[in-house]
């Protein structure tokens, strides 16, 4: 296993693909892997694309990768699908339009599907991130779809978030959830050549323009034309990825939002152990059965219970 | 609360051959069978093909050739993918392939060879057992 | 058409016959589905009646032969004037090779060629070019230059026989290349006559051999078609083929459907580019599989050329009938061949066969039986075309127009397909047109669905297939198959090197900076393709041309 992560760390592709499955599959050595790759991320800047099937996030992605390689920047790219589900497989098309940039050895593309996880990501999607930080690349692109209060995950991991909208898909800023604004750093009208996406473009425009009065924020998420199969807008397009990154960087956002993502992740990682260290005492027995029972024929209470059997494995000190 | 291990596979079309309904149509099966399908489309080299297996730690990987190409296409791929060391991938094909060259793609290192008519559920099985068995 | 009092009394027999004796059968020898229907999933009821064709028009549905609808056939006497063309699609490793094949059909009574090209040559590659590695000559022959095409046609005077050319992202090329050939045999634009296939959409949507992204492919390809309408008057410019759109997976109606709405789209692009639509409208021409099911076929034939005829009178507002006709070939299905027992597909065939000579068709390729195994024998192509021949001459099928006509079961099928066909019309209409739909993949959707249905069906037994799910038997490998040489790709590299090192480089380059400079501006680029054919430039670099100017086409996969 430590073979595995130094072997990430000198740059081994293979290595990297076999560690990320081991990690997807949150198998049992994945925290042990987790903490031997940690010391080695915090390097990579996280860009997070999103946005409703059909938006051309993928494309997007492709044309971006292709210019930061341009810039002599290294990429990971993580696509993330869905799993269906019923039968908990997934279709993984992305890496399809991502053609030109797979031909390159400088960018790596994983598809990973979400394995029953809400939210647009899959569980362990912030993990996978964190092994191709550990490898040395510059960028981790994160795409995955989802517009909602629900799919609002990926700004968790990323620095910068992009919201991709295109005309005629019946997608409107009313349509989104609240959520959306929330989250979006960016947003991109993409398949700007089509029928409505000036409508598209000066509806986003009044809402950020809005939100901007009403929060007074210091960053107004500016709205962007693309035409990402014809490499139209793109540039311009990651002009402002970095320009968002300079603003974190001098106002000390930058830091201050990965410390609070820290926080975040490392009290969810508490959560699952403590979750995990109590149940399997408590499940390891015949008791909590034998509980049950007495809570069902209410000789006893759940809610007394269960901070008694909190207070016995955590005794107050 | 550990994720089940699902198989992963790449479903790929090398050559310039457009002919992708049985791809389409198996990448979709597989998926309901439970697995994580990589669909990478058309025209692609063995290159790109082995570039997908390697950066998705795939279990398996599909090909499928109707213009005559697998005799060239198949050998190559599992070839590169012993080069990059994934010895352990799963190489699958289906197409049209005249049975006498079955025995020698066999040799070259393709697990199976399914011929038009194959039931979906048989190569399903074929994968699953051969992945378990591992 | 029926008497009022006559349909009543129709149908109140048709239930007593239902409730009475069917139902008393039944009970006792239960029917062997609970329902029946075509291979496509179109509803097939036990017995067909006045009833269920109640509305019948007969002047408004099917007039006669040779007028508007054109229902029952585009020409007046259709066979009993002269048969399909039987036209064999053959074409593998050299030109050489092919053109043997070529006049070896000639003397078996072919009356028509038709060109299959390898798959380099289709995606406009040269036969040295890294992609094409393993694809040359494999299924169809290799053309890199006009020397190529040369020997291709090599002894079959071109005034003698007509071409039709498997070819679509580079027509334009392989086109010049017909007529710079011409030209060598001394013989005038309007003395050749052929086909190209020229049909991009379909490439997009499911069979692959794109190079350029929809607009500029589109601009080829109206170029072509406004090119032949002045110089080439004897071309069709186009086979808006639904072949492959069936072997896809596609139904019956799907397949008349799209091949009609992409129809559409090239209708309204000459249109756009201000061409009259009687022009180039009576040059049309569309390209049909069949399948086994004879009667759903004939329907199929019967309701396409019927819509196509609305299409276009009512809305391009054609005036010339000739421009409303449906005129097609046939290519028997492909998909339908088993690997299994390859010799019940001569039998498969056969039938196919017949659902085309029913259904008016105006050339047929038949395909082999061996095509499920590989590239077919010289045996196998004898058997194919003597099949046609066998149900030219020998059924009968050819001896009456559209025989099957006035079948309750033939017209009330006509009419579902028909209104199949309508349905996806206003579909894609609401969608913004075929572009709009193929680019949402919606189009791709549908025939990819219905490629699942058929696969789940077939497996879960509810639909038979023999030798496939009933009917298997053990037997031995088939012996005695056709292989192309692996060294083709090196005699075809060794010939291009020669090429590039004795050709008039100052002609050859000049060709190719004209033909640069038109294709930016919108001038129709034929000429300039013809120039530089002649100068000798390959297929490969005069596409290349075009692949600096436009990019080339990535496809969203819909899977």
């Amino acid at each position: 296993m430590e073979d595995l992560v130094a072997e990430v760390l000198q740059g081994s592709v293979r290595a990297m693909a076999r560690l990320i499955t081991l990690v997807e599959n949150e198998d049992s050595r994945a925290l042990q892997i987790m903490g031997a790759i940690y010391p080695h991320t915090g390097k990579a800047y996280v860009l997070g694309i999103t946005g409703s099937p059909g938006t051309g996030k993928s494309t997007l992605t492709d044309k971006i990768t292709t210019i930061l390689r341009e810039r002599e920047q290294t990429v990971g790219v993580i696509a993330v699908d869905p799993s269906s589900p019923f039968t908990g497989g997934a279709l993984l098309g992305d890496r399809i339009r991502m053609q030109r940039s797979s031909g390159d050895a400088e960018v790596f593309i994983r598809s990973m599907a979400t394995r029953g996880n809400l939210g647009g990501l899959a569980r362990t999607t912030a993990d996978v991130v964190k092994i191709m930080d550990a490898f040395g690349k510059d960028w981790v692109i994160v795409e995955t779809v989802g517009v909602g209060q629900d799919e609002v995950e990926i700004a968790k991991t990323a620095d910068t978030t992009i919201v991709v909208l295109a005309p005629g898909l019946g997608d409107t800023i009313q349509s989104m959830k609240a959520g959306v604004m929330e989250i979006a750093d960016l947003y991109v009208v993409n398949k700007a050549d089509r029928l409505g996406a000036d409508e598209l473009l000066s509806e986003i425009n009044v809402r950020v323009e809005q939100d901007f009065q009403i929060k007074k924020t210091a960053w107004q998420a500016p709205v962007l034309k693309t035409i990402a199969v014809e490499n139209q807008g793109t540039e311009s397009l990651v002009e402002a990825i970095e320009r968002h990154r300079s603003f974190l960087r001098e106002s000390g956002k930058l830091r201050k939002n990965r410390r609070e993502k820290t926080r975040q992740e490392t009290l969810a990682l508490l959560k699952d152990e403590i979750s995990r260290n109590v149940l399997e005492k408590v499940l390891g027995n015949g008791r909590f059965d034998a509980l049950i029972d007495d809570i069902v024929a209410h000789k006893k209470d759940p809610y007394t219970s269960v901070q008694e059997i909190v207070r016995t494995i955590f005794p107050e000190e | 609360m550990t994720t089940k291990k699902r198989i992963k596979v790449i479903m790929a079309k090398p050559g310039l051959d457009g002919h992708d309904r049985g791809a389409k149509l198996l990448a979709r099966v597989f998926a309901e069978a439970g697995m994580e399908v990589v669909y990478t489309g058309l025209r692609q080299t063995p290159e790109m093909i082995v570039d997908a297996a390697l950066q998705e730690d795939a279990d398996v990987v599909g090909l499928s050739s109707l213009s005559g190409v697998h005799n060239y296409f198949f050998p190559r791929v599992v070839e590169l993918l012993k080069e990059k060391g994934l010895d352990d991938v799963l190489v699958v094909g289906g197409g049209i392939i005249p049975e006498e060259d079955v025995a020698g793609l066999r040799k070259a290192g393709v697990a199976a060879i399914f011929g038009p008519g194959t039931r979906t559920d048989d190569i399903i099985k074929f994968i699953e057992d051969k992945i378990s068995g591992t | 058409m029926f008497d009022k009092e006559k349909l009543e009394s129709v149908k109140t027999k048709k239930e007593e016959w239902d409730c009475g004796p069917v139902e008393k059968v039944c009970a006792k020898f239960p029917e062997r589905r609970p329902t029946f229907t075509t291979i496509s999933g179109e509803e097939v009821e036990r017995l067909y009646t006045p009833v269920d064709i109640a509305g019948f028009d007969y002047d408004n549905k099917l007039g006669f032969p040779g007028e508007y609808p054109f229902t029952r056939g585009v020409q007046p006497t259709m066979y009993r004037g002269r048969l399909w063309t039987m036209r064999q699609y053959a074409g593998f490793g050299t030109a050489r090779e092919t053109n043997e094949r070529y006049r070896y059909l000639l003397k078996q009574g072919q009356t028509g060629l038709s060109v299959a090209f390898d798959l380099p040559t289709q995606s406009g590659y040269d036969s040295d070019h890294p992609l094409s590695m393993g694809e040359v000559g494999k299924v169809g022959v290799a053309i890199d230059s006009i020397d190529d095409m040369r020997v291709l046609f090599d002894q079959i005077p071109l005034d003698k026989v007509t071409t039709s050319m498997t070819i679509n992202a580079p027509a334009t090329v392989l086109l010049a290349m017909y007529l710079a050939l011409a030209e060598e045999q001394n013989l005038p634009y309007n003395k050749v006559g052929g086909t190209v296939q020229n049909d991009i959409l379909k490439e997009i949507i499911c069979r692959g051999q794109y190079i350029y992204p929809p607009l500029p492919s589109m601009r080829l390809t109206v170029d072509l078609i406004k090119y032949c309408y002045e110089h080439v008057p004897t071309w069709n410019t186009i086979s808006i083929s639904g072949y492959h759109i069936r072997e896809a997976g596609s139904t019956a109606a799907q397949e008349m459907a799209f091949t009609i709405a992409n129809g559409i789209s090239y209708v309204q692009a000459c249109i756009d580019a201000a061409m009259d639509v009687d022009s180039f409208g009576p040059r049309l021409s569309f390209f049909y599989n069949a399948f086994t099911n004879v009667l759903e076929e004939v329907a199929k034939f019967r309701a396409g050329r019927r819509y196509w005829a609305k299409v276009m009178k009512e809305r391009f507002g054609a005036k010339n009938p000739r421009s409303m006709m449906m005129r097609y070939h046939v290519q028997t299905g492909g998909v339908t061949l088993t690997a299994q027992q390859p010799l019940n597909n001569i039998v498969r065939v056969a039938l196919q066969t017949l659902a085309t000579a029913y259904g008016g068709a105006q050339s047929l390729h038949t395909n082999s039986f061996d095509e499920a195994l590989c590239l077919p024998t010289e045996e196998a192509v004898t058997v194919a075309l003597r099949t046609q021949q066998i149900v030219a001459e020998e059924s009968g099928a050819a001896d009456s127009i559209d025989p099957l006509a006035g079948s309750y079961y033939v017209e009330a099928m006509t009419d579902q397909i028909e209104e199949k066909i309508d349905e996806y019309m206003k579909k894609i209409d609401s969608m913004g047109g075929t572009l709009k739909a193929i680019e949402e993949g919606y189009i791709q959707r549908e025939i990819q669905d219905s490629a699942y249905r058929f696969q789940k069906e077939i497996e879960a037994n509810e639909r038979i297939y023999v030798g496939i799910n009933k009917y298997t038997m053990e037997e031995p490998p088939p012996t005695n198959l056709l292989r192309v040489d692996p060294k083709q790709q090196e005699i075809e590299t060794k010939k291009l090197k020669k090429l590039r090192a004795e050709r008039d480089q100052k002609v050859w380059k000049a060709a190719l900076g004209r033909l640069d400079e038109v294709s930016r501006t919108d001038e129709n680029v034929m000429p300039a393709v013809i120039e530089a054919v002649k100068a000798r430039a390959t297929v490969g670099e005069i596409c290349d041309v075009w692949r600096n100017i436009w990019g080339e086409y990535r496809p969203k996969e819909f899977v």
